[in-house]
């Protein structure tokens, strides 16, 4: 079991799921997270004067999925948030050691 | 059982339909029949006659006549009290654009610390007033002619002839136990509020709530009712013209200067002695950026101001029969839009962006200069009075806040104090003289140094250099008092940590889960 851990924009999510549902996925976590990469925050201006925003909002997609469907999920959440231009995040992968499904007590991937 | 449960609500919602289709069906009946009475008056012609004149048809004729004149001027005072009325709720209504608009402009942190100061200065400030300002402002207005016309108000206290301070209708009592007096207060109190109002503006997120509320019934009590009196109660200002012969003496028609200037000059102050908000200079000097929280209700909080500010100029004509208010709002309102787009393209092209809170400045800067002039200029003159104005207020932010290190989070000073003192002058440069006969009890009309009036343009900078001397001494001491014997500006880690949690004891906004976590009691 692997975790596909993706920083998108927040205007890509529709097309994100969209993408994850088209390939079924067995289930997904959404946060409201903020971050930079190497962007290092946005211009904004208040009364006249500029100032930067560093950490800017993104929305982080987590899924849980078996290690043979990694490379579509990838795939899927690429071809969805790329928009080429700078800030169109980042995916890690990484190991998931154990999952329990608390309703049924099911374990490993039974459990996802 | 869930298909039965299904069924039961599909009849239902049949039933329910049914029944709509029903009761339509019945009040269209009702209606069609209704129309056809026709025993009412649809088109108003027929209401108002002379059944509803209350004349004893057998009495003299010569008593008949004074009976029927006697009804006339009822009506006719009773128009100026509705007049006024409408005036004085439509201004106190500018309370919540002012809440709102301050409150957008600043931190998340310190939302409900605004709007509390914004709320209670109208507790405060009217008490203040209540017992002590109307007294000291209005105490020897002389009799009140739009309302009934007695001289309770008849108590000026004078040096060589020069009016300083009133002094009758302390807590509205004695013979102020009056219709007329009621109406007027009712009126009057209401622009008190508004400039009390204006420091909340340019003193917010570092100032002590318990320094706020004694500066409320200093505001409301002494300060602002002492200079209201020199130009609206019958004081020296007001008398340049029949006592010096300078044009109709210190023209101000709904307050630039008396309600506005007086607000902003007063926020300066509390400025000066506050010092800047923690992080809003750097070492170099530069301003740094402190957004505001909220700019969609400092917008609504803007367009609440003009819709109150309708009142504030219009009804400030004191008489419903004095048609000259429909020039006052036409102009208000040509001001407000004139300023607004000034401002925008002003910004715009300084800084790319037609800036939001710089546009609500200017339009509420527009306000505030058209509010002395509104009612003796024409409406290409309250354009002119209103772009500049626009363009006024964005020069005025940048040059308070870059050269001279003031930290006013909303721009009170700019759009109050500056532009109060533009609109004062305005008056002494626009007024076309086609109104203001007997102004000041000075007769003829008010006419600025473009029609050739310089001397109501030296009056007008002899009131604009008072508002100026006495708003800026009488605060300047007052707050410097005030922060030597209790201090006025709150610790450092309150204002770090937000004046909502410090001050007022609970956030303004409660809806992150984590906060209703309220943990082992």
């Amino acid at each position: 079991m692997k975790k596909v851990e993706a920083i998108i924009r927040p205007d890509r999510l529709d097309a994100v799921m969209d993408g994850l549902t088209g390939i079924g996925y067995p289930g997904v976590t959404i946060t409201e997270v903020r971050g930079h990469g190497k962007q290092r925050g946005i211009k904004h201006q208040w009364r006249g004067n500029e100032y930067t925003v560093a950490l800017i909002p993104k929305i982080k997609v987590e899924v849980v999925v078996l290690d043979e469907d990694v490379p579509r999920t990838i795939d899927v959440v690429v071809r969805a948030s790329r928009t080429g231009n700078i800030g169109d995040g980042k995916i890690f992968v990484t190991e998931v050691e154990e999952a329990v499904r608390v309703r049924t007590g099911d374990n490993g991937f039974n459990a996802i | 059982m869930g298909e039965c449960r299904i069924e039961t609500h599909v009849q239902s919602r049949r039933r329910l339909y049914r029944a709509i289709l029903a009761s339509a069906i019945i009040l269209v009946v009702i209606f069609c029949v209704g129309s056809l009475a026709m025993a009412g008056d649809p088109s108003g012609a027929r209401t108002g006659n002379s059944s509803d004149v209350k004349i004893d048809s057998k009495a003299k004729p010569s008593d008949q006549g004074s009976a029927l004149l006697d009804e006339v001027g009822h009506t006719r005072i009773s128009l100026n009290f509705v007049w006024l009325f409408l005036g004085a709720i439509l201004v106190f209504f500018m309370q919540a654009g002012f809440a709102l608009l301050e409150t957008g402009l600043c931190q998340k942190k310190n939302a409900l610390h605004v709007m509390m100061t914004n709320f209670m200065i109208f507790g405060i400030a009217v008490i203040g007033f209540y017992i002590l300002g109307f007294a000291i402002m209005f105490g020897g207005f002389g009799p009140l002619v739009n309302f009934g016309g007695k001289a309770i108000l008849s108590k000026e206290v004078t040096v060589g002839g020069w009016g300083l301070i009133g002094g009758q209708g302390f807590a509205l009592g004695g013979a102020s136990y009056d219709v007329g007096i009621f109406i007027f207060f009712l009126f009057e109190v209401v622009f008190m509020d508004t400039a009390a109002t204006i420091p909340t503006g340019a003193m917010a997120e570092r100032w002590k709530f318990s320094a706020f509320c004694v500066y409320g019934l200093f505001m409301g009590a002494i300060a602002y009712p002492i200079f209201g009196n020199w130009v609206w109660g019958g004081g020296w200002l007001a008398q340049l013209g029949t006592k010096a012969g300078l044009g109709h003496g210190f023209v101000d028609f709904a307050g630039s200067t008396v309600v506005h200037a007086m607000g902003g000059l007063a926020g300066l102050m509390g400025i000066l002695v506050l010092g800047p908000r923690f992080g809003k200079f750097k070492k170099n000097g530069t301003p740094r950026a402190i957004p505001g929280h909220n700019i969609p209700i400092a917008i609504v909080g803007t367009i609440i101001l003009v819709f109150g500010w309708f009142g504030f100029n219009s009804a400030s004509t004191l008489n419903a029969g004095d048609l000259r208010f429909a020039i006052v709002a036409t102009n208000t309102l040509l001001a407000s839009c004139f300023g607004a787009v000034a401002a925008m393209l002003f910004m715009w092209r300084k800084t790319g962006h037609p800036d939001p809170s710089m546009s609500a400045n200017g339009c509420l800067a527009g306000l505030v200069a058209i509010t002395a002039p509104c009612a003796f200029v024409s409406s290409w003159e309250a354009a002119i009075i209103g772009t500049i104005a626009g363009v006024l207020v964005c020069v005025a932010v940048f040059t308070l806040e870059r050269r001279f290190k003031i930290d006013d989070p909303v721009g009170a000073v700019a759009v109050h104090g500056i532009n109060g003192l533009w609109g004062g002058l305005a008056v002494g440069i626009f007024a076309d003289g086609t109104y203001g006969a007997g102004w000041n009890g000075v007769p003829g009309t008010v006419r600025g140094a473009l029609y050739g009036g310089w001397s109501q343009f030296a009056a007008q900078l002899i009131g604009v250099a008072t508002v100026i001397v006495f708003a800026c001494t009488a605060f300047y001491l007052f707050f410097r008092i005030q922060d030597r014997i209790q201090g006025i500006r709150v610790a450092p880690e309150a204002e770090v940590g937000g004046l909502d949690d410090a001050e007022m004891g609970v956030p303004a906004y409660t809806e992150e889960v984590s906060d209703l976590y309220i943990g082992v009691q």
